[in-house]
């Protein structure tokens, strides 16, 4: 498992320990001994970066509710009493809110460095899937804790969100009154949703504890997606992808500091400052920014049952992608095409995600239908097709290659050359 | 054993016992589906009484009903007579005006206030058929609370509501 060097304890106690609970070899087998590869960019540390996020999110979480009252009478009242009363209540509570905000931001980097470098491809399907997973979890949590302040917003999202399954042929209404446990959003469902945002970070963490076991029984990707073959492809965990990995949170924290102490409001809605009205509905109900492209994609459709399909269906659609990459090149470096067309699907999720903010109608509605096909096309036509008509550019030999390559100026490019395009 | 081929004893108690260990599993999991439905406490604010007698003509108010809004429209002609003249066959979900009201009180309509869309409070004299427009996505009711243009499937709902005299209605 680990070419650099086994965990060697001097301590008789910990010896004593260690032979009866062997934590602290899996620990450093894990952390410090395991080889990743040797050409690993900035774009690997956000799997580093999710991990403190869920860990700052559940610990500021696990104090707030010290504060915080389930209750339609006094749930927005002590949310304000977190904010002005509670010894740094404003600092907890910013971090949570903008917390959630840079955990979608990592999560999004994370998923678009897995595409644009084929990190779903065998042997990683699982690993993949269980991201996916996690995804959904983490949009059900942030979904959930978006009710709890309960404002006009949190109301209104809790409304139209429960309102989707309404869609569901036949059983739709009796589902959705069970969600409610009442005939709206009313206490019963404040009080489920605050059990339930409690469970699932914890159900999360969990999720990425066989996410991180998933990926250190096949090893990571690399910007160049070949295998890894010997110990020279391969530097040990500790330091080289700890302190790679550190300085990137650091980088990462100033821009998340950024937002709660200059500018904490900046991505939440005045109107979730206005208690919640069961009667009155704000002109304008827009989502947190981070499912703008998925509210795009269900107003996009014009019949109820087909939005809520599609829209549950651009995010099903990425547990079967690989499979629907039929190309054997992993990393975007080496396919032409396929590079292009990634860009290309990063810019019509960023355009799905403005067209979610406007409101719907006239030329927004059509330019949504636009993209939210395109989305669908890149996936199910674009992506198997590309496997056949792209002709890949050369794979370096090996991942040592490929880096001192850079160094010597393409003296190895000969040798890559003439590699046949396959994997390895 | 001979007695292993085909069909034996063993594969029988198999099968009972998965049997009677799924019907177990369900019986165990139902409560702990069913407590997330509507309680006693809920379902024991089922009616409210409503006095019409203050509501002007052209009027309309909101009354909370199971902490829903539910809409009471105090008709004018006009607008009793925009929806009784649009032909069945031009709505989405072809119902006459006469079904949606109670006999002899056709100024009085009578609705559940949230858009069958999503679910959102449309907002009354608004959008292009004089009667609500939801904010949310855009769907358009007439003067009969009927969906005319927009995303929503179905036409605002009707609580179940009796007249207990002439200026006072009981919902639910």
């Amino acid at each position: 498992m680990s070419p650099h060097g086994e965990l060697k304890l001097q301590n008789k106690y910990l010896q004593w320990f260690e032979r009866r609970l062997p934590v602290l070899g899996l620990m450093h087998s894990s952390f410090v001994a395991y080889p990743t590869p040797r050409n690993l960019n900035y774009w690997w540390t956000f799997g580093g970066i999710l991990t403190v996020m869920l860990v700052i999110q559940i610990v500021t979480g696990v104090v707030l509710v010290m504060h915080y009252t389930p209750t339609v009478a006094d749930a927005f009242d002590s949310v304000e009493h977190i904010m002005r009363d509670v010894n740094y209540g404003w600092l907890l509570r910013y971090i949570h809110s903008n917390g959630a905000s840079m955990f979608f931001l990592a999560m999004y980097i994370h998923i678009f460095r897995g595409l644009y470098y084929g990190s779903y491809k065998d042997p990683r399907e699982v690993l993949w899937i269980l991201g996916v997973i996690l995804f959904l979890l983490t949009m059900a949590t942030a979904f959930m804790g978006y009710v709890l302040p309960w404002g006009q917003m949190s109301f209104w999202a809790a409304t139209v969100i429960t309102n989707l399954f309404s869609a569901i042929p036949l059983i739709g209404k009796a589902v959705v009154t069970w969600l409610w446990g009442a005939y709206a959003v009313d206490q019963p469902t404040l009080l489920r949703f605050f059990s339930l945002h409690y469970l699932l970070p914890f159900l999360i963490f969990g999720v990425v504890l066989l996410h991180i076991w998933a990926l250190h029984v096949v090893g990571q990707n690399n910007p160049d997606g070949i295998d890894v073959q010997t110990g020279r492809d391969t530097v040990p965990f500790t330091p080289y992808a700890t302190v790679k990995d550190s300085f990137g949170m650091i980088c990462f924290f100033i821009l998340f500091a950024w937002l709660i102490f200059y500018i904490p409001n900046y991505l939440g809605h005045p109107d979730n400052y206005i208690p919640a009205n069961p009667l009155q509905t704000p002109p304008h109900i827009v989502p947190e920014w981070y499912f703008l492209p998925y509210y795009a994609i269900l107003r996009a459709i014009p019949s109820k049952l087909g939005g809520v399909v599609a829209m549950f269906g651009s995010i099903a659609v990425l547990v079967f992608v690989p499979w629907l990459d039929t190309s054997k090149v992993r990393s975007a470096r080496y396919r032409p095409l396929y590079k292009q067309f990634f860009w290309i699907l990063l810019l019509v999720c960023v355009g799905l995600g403005y067209l979610g903010s406007k409101p719907p109608e006239g030329a927004y509605v059509i330019a949504a239908r636009i993209l939210t096909a395109y989305y669908f096309l890149h996936f199910l036509v674009i992506l198997p097709l590309l496997g056949f008509v792209e002709k890949p550019k050369p794979l370096p030999a090996s991942i040592s290659e490929s880096v001192l390559k850079k160094g010597k100026g393409g003296a190895a490019l000969a040798t890559s050359a003439a590699r046949s395009p396959d994997r390895n | 054993m001979a007695t292993t081929v085909g069909t034996t004893r063993r594969d029988f108690l198999y099968i009972a016992t998965a049997a009677v260990g799924a019907v177990g599993t369900a019986a165990t999991v139902w409560p702990l589906i069913h407590q997330m439905n509507p309680d006693a406490s809920v379902l024991a604010l089922a009616s409210i009484d409503v006095d019409l007698t203050p509501i002007a003509e052209g009027q309309i108010i909101t009354v909370k009903w199971r902490g829903k809004p539910v809409f009471i429209s105090h008709r004018t002609k006009k607008e009793i007579e925009e929806a009784r003249a649009v032909p069945l066959a031009q709505l989405p979900d072809p119902q006459p005006d006469q079904a949606r009201v109670k006999q002899g009180k056709d100024q009085w309509l009578v609705l559940i206030g949230v858009c069958t869309h999503l679910g959102c409070v449309p907002l009354g004299h608004q959008g292009d058929y004089d009667g609500w427009f939801c904010p949310c996505h855009g769907s358009h009711y007439d003067t009969s609370g009927r969906i005319r243009r927009g995303p929503a499937p179905l036409n605002l709902e009707l609580p179940q509501y009796e007249f207990v005299s002439d200026t006072s209605i009981r919902i639910g």
